[in-house]
């Protein structure tokens, strides 16, 4: 078997196994709360033979092993259970929210990656100098903000001084796609400023230290322009520190955005997780959490994958 | 004439900033205004140790200063052109174009994330010398002409894909692709094994003749620039002791610095007469772990108190894994080791303090042996406290005899590493072994790292401390005349294996096995056309088989 082909199955396998993992800490973790979910349903006032009823009904009385892979079962068939609070099918409505935050996140990355990468080049090739302190300086400004103040700067700047969006990010069902890019506008501007200066200076960093090797200065002394020296022969060998960072941010635009959600009224999974967090609602934080943590584990096995394809020396072997 | 002359170089001052540790910068000067002629197809041999300024005066005839160097004062004249003082828009134009480099390692300077020939054809196609497919045809054909394998499709491999030999001749093509008017030669075979050096060398050399392209051939190892230089010049701390024909420099050469590099190799050891081994390594045979291939095979030799054993052979002969073996950092899966008349545990972990007390190692690359944020008087004091519990006065008191033993004054001991030179270091880290008291020294190419001169004191060094104390060595190296001035038995050491054995005067003296036949063959001899007369007899020899 190629090298690279045992190495990519190794990385999905461990993925899955972690995964798996997460999932029995989740659903542990649910379970060392005090109360269970029929005491959740029925509030600190149910008597302990309605109490018990209900346990009976929803299985609760089954031990915990079973549960769990009734519950895993569940999750592989597609089927997340049903809310407490309002008893309707998790998946489905987890489903438009997972779309709307992936939405938000795709639009934000499509802006965010490339433009981190290229400001990270142009600070490297400007190493000190002062188009690298600009960048450097504007960059970590923004990321030194507070995502609600820099929401509220945004909301301000844009749609009172120079009103040209909407200050609540409302998609609804059936809006077309410009439509619907119009109304993230603002929390993706806000999330672009969060995430650029960590992929930005990763980039400075891992090009600066590429740019100590000899085949560096093989290249200048072949007489090429720094931006391609840069750009042909230092950033190839940068790759994969670049992509673990750029993986870790893709995830937190999943995962972590829940105060722009807020702010900017916008209806996804941050926002739908923290409902039924304050209201208790476990089967839905279980689902969520689950799903986040698919994202995280998915994302950075993927930085592990793309790092091991950059890898001429695993990709082409001896 | 004058257009005859590619390269005049008048009154060069290069200067850096350097940081010593824990005092403000400085301004230091490397090289005080050499003048330097070189016409058209004509090699010159630019020779000294480091820090004598060669490879800087090398890449000024690009214009180019490595790190923080500066070219100061003086004039650089390539092709009529005045180049120090040009813009960089004109240094892009004749960097690749006019002149081109040759680096040490080409193992470091190739880029490991594209195939070769994307990279040996860049220059032509940057600044626009040839179409793609002339000049990869312009590849293969000095692919052919430097004698690399398949030269059809080398190019389509990666760096880490091919030998280091055949990376630093892919390394000569890709110089000598744009058709250039000089090439930097930096030390292109120094990195090699002796073997493989020759090899590479005949490649330059006939490559530089077919071409007929001027070059700067930089070097410490003069037998190495006699075979390829029209010229030579001797360079030390950044002046010109003497400059001459390659003929008259080594053979009639006039200042005494150029005398003792041509005489360095002169120092010379009678072997003492066999004797009770204290070290006995028998049948050994060594594999490192998760692999299925043996590095050491079978390798039985032994060594009597206060002498040395040389072990010689190339990189990846086994050598270093032997002295792994020996000190127990890789326990041995079949053999056994005995030590002043105890067997001595595989591993490390079964070894009492005096064994580990009674056997010591001196490393290639003293710089990496040391802890850079401890003094020197820690470094050396440390044994001291771990096996003679040694402390405060009694052991800096004992810490300077030994500073004193290896001929370093006094005010040593409050240095840090970074302050001493390459030699200083190296002796330092000999202090420390001896701190130990042992009984047997380890050195694994101790000398390789040094310029010839310094690499003298250390043996000489070595050699007078073995007959005041009566300690053995076990000489790792892959440099013959080395072995030839420091070694009583030698071991020749070939793919893990003990080819052979036995007293310095039988080993070196024929008839000889094929193997040790080549290597010794193989090391530059310090006269012209040692080379051609080599490879003519190594042609005849294949012809005749």
């Amino acid at each position: 078997m190629h090298p690279v082909l045992k190495l990519v199955t190794q990385r999905l396998a461990l993925g899955l196994l972690l995964l798996l993992a997460v999932s029995v800490v989740i659903f542990l973790g649910v379970e060392a709360l005090p109360g269970d979910t029929a005491q959740a349903i029925l509030g600190q006032s149910a008597t302990p033979q309605a109490l018990a009823n209900l346990r009976e009904q929803m299985g609760l009385n089954e031990p915990p092993l079973t549960r769990y892979f009734s519950w895993l079962g569940g999750i592989l068939t597609g089927d997340l259970g049903t809310a407490l609070t309002n008893g309707a099918d998790i998946a489905q409505s987890i489903k438009q929210r997972l779309g709307n935050t992936l939405f938000l996140a795709g639009c934000a990355a499509v802006i965010s990656v490339p433009l981190a990468i290229v400001l990270g080049l142009i600070a490297a090739r400007y190493a000190g100098r002062w188009p690298d302190k600009l960048i450097s300086g504007v960059t970590l400004t923004t990321i030194s903000l507070p995502e609600f103040v820099a929401a509220y700067f945004v909301i301000f700047l844009l749609t009172q001084l120079i009103p040209i969006f909407q200050p609540v990010a409302m998609v609804l069902p059936g809006m077309g796609f410009w439509a619907k890019l119009n109304a993230v506008a603002l929390p993706v501007i806000v999330l672009v400023m969060v995430v650029l200066a960590h992929m930005m200076r990763m980039t400075r960093a891992a090009i600066l230290n590429v740019m100590q090797s000899a085949y560096i200065e093989t290249a200048e002394l072949k007489g090429l322009s720094p931006m391609t020296v840069i750009w042909r022969h230092a950033f190839p060998n940068a790759i994969a520190p670049v992509v673990s960072v750029v993986m870790l941010n893709l995830a937190y635009l999943v995962v972590g955005v829940v105060v722009v959600e807020v702010v900017f009224s916008y209806n996804a999974l941050g926002q739908y997780l923290v409902d039924h967090v304050t209201k208790r609602d476990l089967p839905v934080v279980q689902a969520v959490g689950l799903i986040f943590a698919a994202v995280y584990i998915f994302l950075n096995m993927l930085a592990d994958i793309i790092g091991i394809l950059a890898n001429p020396r695993l990709r082409h072997p001896k | 004439m004058a257009d005859n002359i590619l390269l005049q170089i008048k009154g060069l001052v290069i200067g850096a900033t350097s940081y010593p540790p824990g005092e403000p910068p400085k301004e230091v000067t490397l090289v005080h205004g050499v003048d330097l002629t070189l016409k058209r197809g004509r090699v010159l041999g630019l020779i000294g140790e480091s820090g004598a300024g060669k490879s800087t005066i090398g890449l000024s005839a690009m214009s180019y200063g490595r790190g923080g160097v500066r070219l100061t004062a003086g004039t650089i004249h390539l092709n009529g052109r005045e180049i120090r003082l040009a813009d960089a828009r004109a240094l892009r134009s004749l960097r690749g174009r006019e002149v081109t480099y040759v680096s040490q390692s080409a193992a470091a300077s190739f880029n490991p994330a594209k195939q070769i020939m994307e990279q040996v054809i860049e220059t032509c196609l940057s600044h626009g010398l040839a179409s793609k497919p002339e000049a990869e045809a312009r590849a293969v054909a000095l692919f052919r002409k430097l004698g690399l394998p398949s030269p059809e499709t080398i190019g389509n491999r990666y760096p880490h894909q091919v030998s280091g030999g055949q990376l630093q001749r892919c390394m000569t093509a890709m110089a000598l692709c744009p058709k250039p008017d000089l090439v930097i030669f930096d030390e292109p075979t120094t990195a090699l094994d002796v073997t493989t050096q020759i090899d590479v060398l005949a490649a330059i050399k006939e490559a530089i003749r077919d071409t007929g392209v001027a070059a700067l051939y930089i070097t410490h190892d003069l037998a190495v620039v006699a075979q390829v230089a029209d010229e030579i010049m001797v360079l030390r701390h950044g002046r010109m002791v003497e400059l001459g024909e390659t003929g008259q420099i080594i053979k009639a050469p006039v200042q005494d610095y150029t005398k003792a590099l041509v005489s360095v190799r002169s120092l010379d050891h009678v072997e003492k007469a066999p004797a009770a081994p204290i070290l006995q390594v028998q049948n050994v045979t060594a594999r490192y772990r998760g692999t299925s291939f043996d590095v050491l095979k079978n390798v039985t030799v032994d060594l009597p108190a206060g002498q040395t054993l040389a072990v010689v052979g190339e990189s990846g002969s086994g050598k270093s894994t032997l002295a792994r073996a020996i000190t127990g950092l890789l326990p041995p899966s079949q053999g056994r080791i005995t030590f002043a008349g105890r067997t001595l545990s595989a591993d490390l972990a079964g070894r009492s303090k005096d064994d580990l007390r009674e056997v010591q190692m001196i490393y290639q690359m003293a710089d990496t042996a040391m802890n850079p944020r401890q003094t020197v008087g820690t470094i050396i004091g440390r044994p001291l406290e771990l096996y003679f519990n040694l402390k405060g006065a009694e052991r800096d008191l004992r810490v300077q005899e030994l500073l004193d033993h290896i001929e370093m004054g006094k005010g040593f001991a409050a240095r840090y590493p970074a302050e001493l030179s390459g030699g200083q270091k190296q002796r330092v880290c000999i202090a420390r072994a001896l701190a130990a008291k042992p009984k047997l020294i380890i050195c694994d190419e101790v000398t390789s790292a040094l310029d010839p001169l310094v690499a003298d004191g250390i043996l000489k060094l070595l050699l007078a401390l073995q007959a005041e104390t009566q300690m053995a060595y076990l000489f790792i190296t892959h440099d013959l005349a080395t072995v030839r001035a420091i070694s009583d038995k030698i071991a020749v050491m070939f793919k893990g294996a003990v080819v052979r054995y036995g007293q310095k005067s039988d080993v070196l003296s024929p008839p000889y096995d094929d193997y040790t036949d080549l290597l010794l063959s193989s090391v530059p001899e310090m006269e012209q056309g040692w080379l051609e007369s080599v490879i003519a007899h190594r042609k005849m020899e294949s012809a005749g088989n």
